[in-house]
């Protein structure tokens, strides 16, 4: 099995960021590899440049088996992106935008035309093909830009946050769409800031932060990592927070981490999580500590990225994705 | 459902993006989608073709009693050449705005990522406007032929002069798109433009005899390809007289031949330095 994607030391520099710090990547054929990071972590840096939209100051990257600078045609012949800003043209139709990019792939009005067409139902848009996609829904628009990545049945797929900003039954339908795709073997390149999208849909996930790669394997696998269950508490007073974070430490495996703004107090377990949590309940009580919320759960990715940087993964904050644009 | 097949690449029909073939098709599946547009937004066109009304109405009445190019001329005569090569000029900025237009939106990314010819969307821009160039000559004419303009040479001379004006016009579309690619909003270009077409034009002979300009601007006036332009339309108009004598320099003795040579210069240095340009300002 060869690799489809393979990229090394790829370094870009902003005049005063550095969005990638030396990134290695390596997608083997037929499988899909997250990367997975929060909003300016360089996810969007690396995504554009292996799609040629972008060259790096440092490093070198090869796509199916051709050299992003040296044949940047033959990579583009080769993949099929889609962004994190629907790239549709919104006075077009549906039909007009997919067969727009068959015909610039290359391809004969008959054979572009009949592509559009298959791809606009496999992607549930029929009744919605004929009219401008400035009328369609977010999930619609987003179903459409996945569809011109793949008119030209791309080997490798490129998909940058393709449900960042989608409500959550879209987002559902998304995962079903991209799920049934990777079944076909497509090899499939995906940046999320979501951590239950890369666990749902990656084989494979690298965790990125400020540029470099921090941790990589399968969700299972970063999972492990961060022990077994967890507490996790939400006092109603922040002042007692301290209080919860000393009552956790007594039961904790490894750091207890606190968040004055959730005013949540977590910690991971080793084992007997229900015995521990109801340790920690009677210590809080006895000192009357008032607890809004309490709760034992499974590790998420979250966790993961929290055991990893110290930082919770951010999510869609304005100043996060405003970084990202100006990067991308 | 489609099927995938593996590893085969797209189902190519044409050669490669960088072909020379490639260049003009991609460009016209460009310029298709930028018709589209104009069928979807009519209200883009309207805007733009009463523009050249205003412009032929506001100068035939408003400057037409002040200023008098010579006895035996009527003022409407020498006036509509100009007014042409303005418009045209003005035009322009269309292809400019439209273009900073695109850069900053996602369909931008998905022509970049695909394997088709780096000038096709400059190509496409600069194409479909010529269609708006069309009309606004259509629209000027009608009503330069309401308010007392006539063709007084053959069909053939007037068309040459239209030939002649969209030809200039494409010219300058593509200096229009090299500015529209260089600003970082579609804001900025109307005004940037603004810097080079006023000039351009009211310095011109386009509105005022050359020989009423001061011994200071009358080089400038005698060699702007605007003046050349006009001149030409006039005579292929046949809207001259001998009371406005045509400036002793070669550019007004050669209208046509001297707007052609500008034409060939500004597409020889701007599709180079556009083409660049996009490439550039995209993959920032």
């Amino acid at each position: 099995m060869s690799d489809m994607i393979r990229a090394t030391g790829l370094v870009k520099r902003y005049k005063n960021t550095t969005a990638l710090a030396g990134l290695d990547l390596i997608v083997p054929e037929g499988t899909v590899l997250g990367l997975l990071g929060p909003n300016g972590a360089g996810k969007t840096t690396a995504v554009r440049i292996l799609a040629t939209l972008l060259q790096p100051d440092e490093g070198t990257a090869e796509v199916a088996g051709v050299d992003v600078l040296a044949d940047p045609m033959g990579v583009r012949a080769r993949i099929g992106l889609s962004g994190q800003y629907a790239a549709v043209d919104e006075h077009l139709t549906g039909f007009e935008n997919l067969e727009m990019v068959g015909r610039l792939y290359g391809m004969s009005r008959q054979t572009a035309s009949a592509r559009a067409r298959a791809l606009l139902e496999r992607f549930d848009l029929v009744e919605a093909g004929d009219r401008p996609s400035k009328t369609y829904s977010g999930g619609m628009r987003r179903r459409l830009d996945l569809a011109g990545a793949l008119v030209a049945e791309p080997p490798v797929l490129i998909l940058d946050e393709p449900t960042t900003g989608l409500d959550p039954r879209s987002r559902q339908q998304m995962w079903a769409v991209i799920r049934d795709l990777v079944s076909d073997g497509t090899t499939l390149l995906l940046t999320t800031q979501y951590l239950e999208e890369a666990d749902l849909l990656a084989d494979d996930i690298v965790v990125i932060d400020h540029g470099r790669a921090i941790a990589q394997g399968t969700a299972d696998e970063l999972k492990s990592r961060t022990g077994g269950e967890r507490i996790e508490v939400v006092v109603a007073d922040v002042a007692r927070l301290d209080d919860a974070v000393r009552a956790l430490a007594v039961v904790a495996h490894g750091e207890v981490q606190a968040d004055p703004a959730r005013r949540s107090v977590t910690a991971a377990v080793e084992d007997d999580g229900a015995y521990r949590l109801m340790r920690v309940l009677q210590a809080l009580s006895d000192d009357g500590v008032e607890l809004l919320d309490v709760g034992l759960r499974r590790p998420t990715l979250d966790d993961v990225f929290l055991t990893l940087t110290g930082r919770v993964a951010e999510g869609d904050d304005a100043a996060g994705s405003t970084t990202e644009e100006v990067s991308a | 459902m489609s099927t995938t097949p593996t590893s085969t690449g797209p189902t190519r029909t044409s050669p490669t993006g960088t072909s020379p073939v490639r260049a003009l098709t991609d460009g016209w599946v460009v310029a298709k989608r930028n018709v589209i547009k104009i069928k979807r937004v009519p209200e883009i066109l309207v805007f733009v073709l009463l523009s050249p009304i205003m412009f032929v109405l506001l100068f035939a009445y408003v400057f037409g009693g002040a200023i008098d190019p010579g006895a035996g001329l009527d003022y409407k005569e020498f006036l509509i050449g100009g007014i042409f090569a303005q418009t045209v000029v003005f035009g322009a900025t269309f292809t400019g705005a439209g273009l900073a237009e695109d850069m900053q939106k996602g369909i931008i990314d998905r022509f970049r990522s695909l394997p088709m010819s780096r000038s096709a969307v400059l190509v496409g821009r600069t194409t479909s406007d010529i269609i708006y160039n069309v009309l606004s000559l259509a629209i000027m004419a009608l009503t330069g032929l309401l308010v007392g303009w006539r063709v007084r040479e053959g069909v053939l001379d007037a068309l040459a002069a239209f030939a002649l004006l969209l030809l200039f016009a494409y010219a300058i579309s593509w200096v229009m798109g090299y500015i529209g690619l260089l600003v970082p909003s579609v804001e900025v270009i109307n005004n940037a433009s603004f810097l080079v077409i006023m000039p351009l034009t009211f310095v011109s002979n386009a509105f005022v005899p050359t020989e009423r300009f001061n011994s200071f601007l009358r080089p400038f006036v005698e060699w702007n390809p605007v003046s050349a332009v006009t001149q030409a339309c006039r005579e292929l108009f046949g809207n001259t007289s001998a009371a406005v004598p045509v400036p002793d320099a070669w550019s007004m003795q050669h209208p046509v031949l001297y707007t052609l040579l500008w034409v060939v210069g500004i597409l020889i240095v701007f599709v180079p330095l556009s083409v660049r340009q996009y490439r550039i300002a995209s993959s920032r």
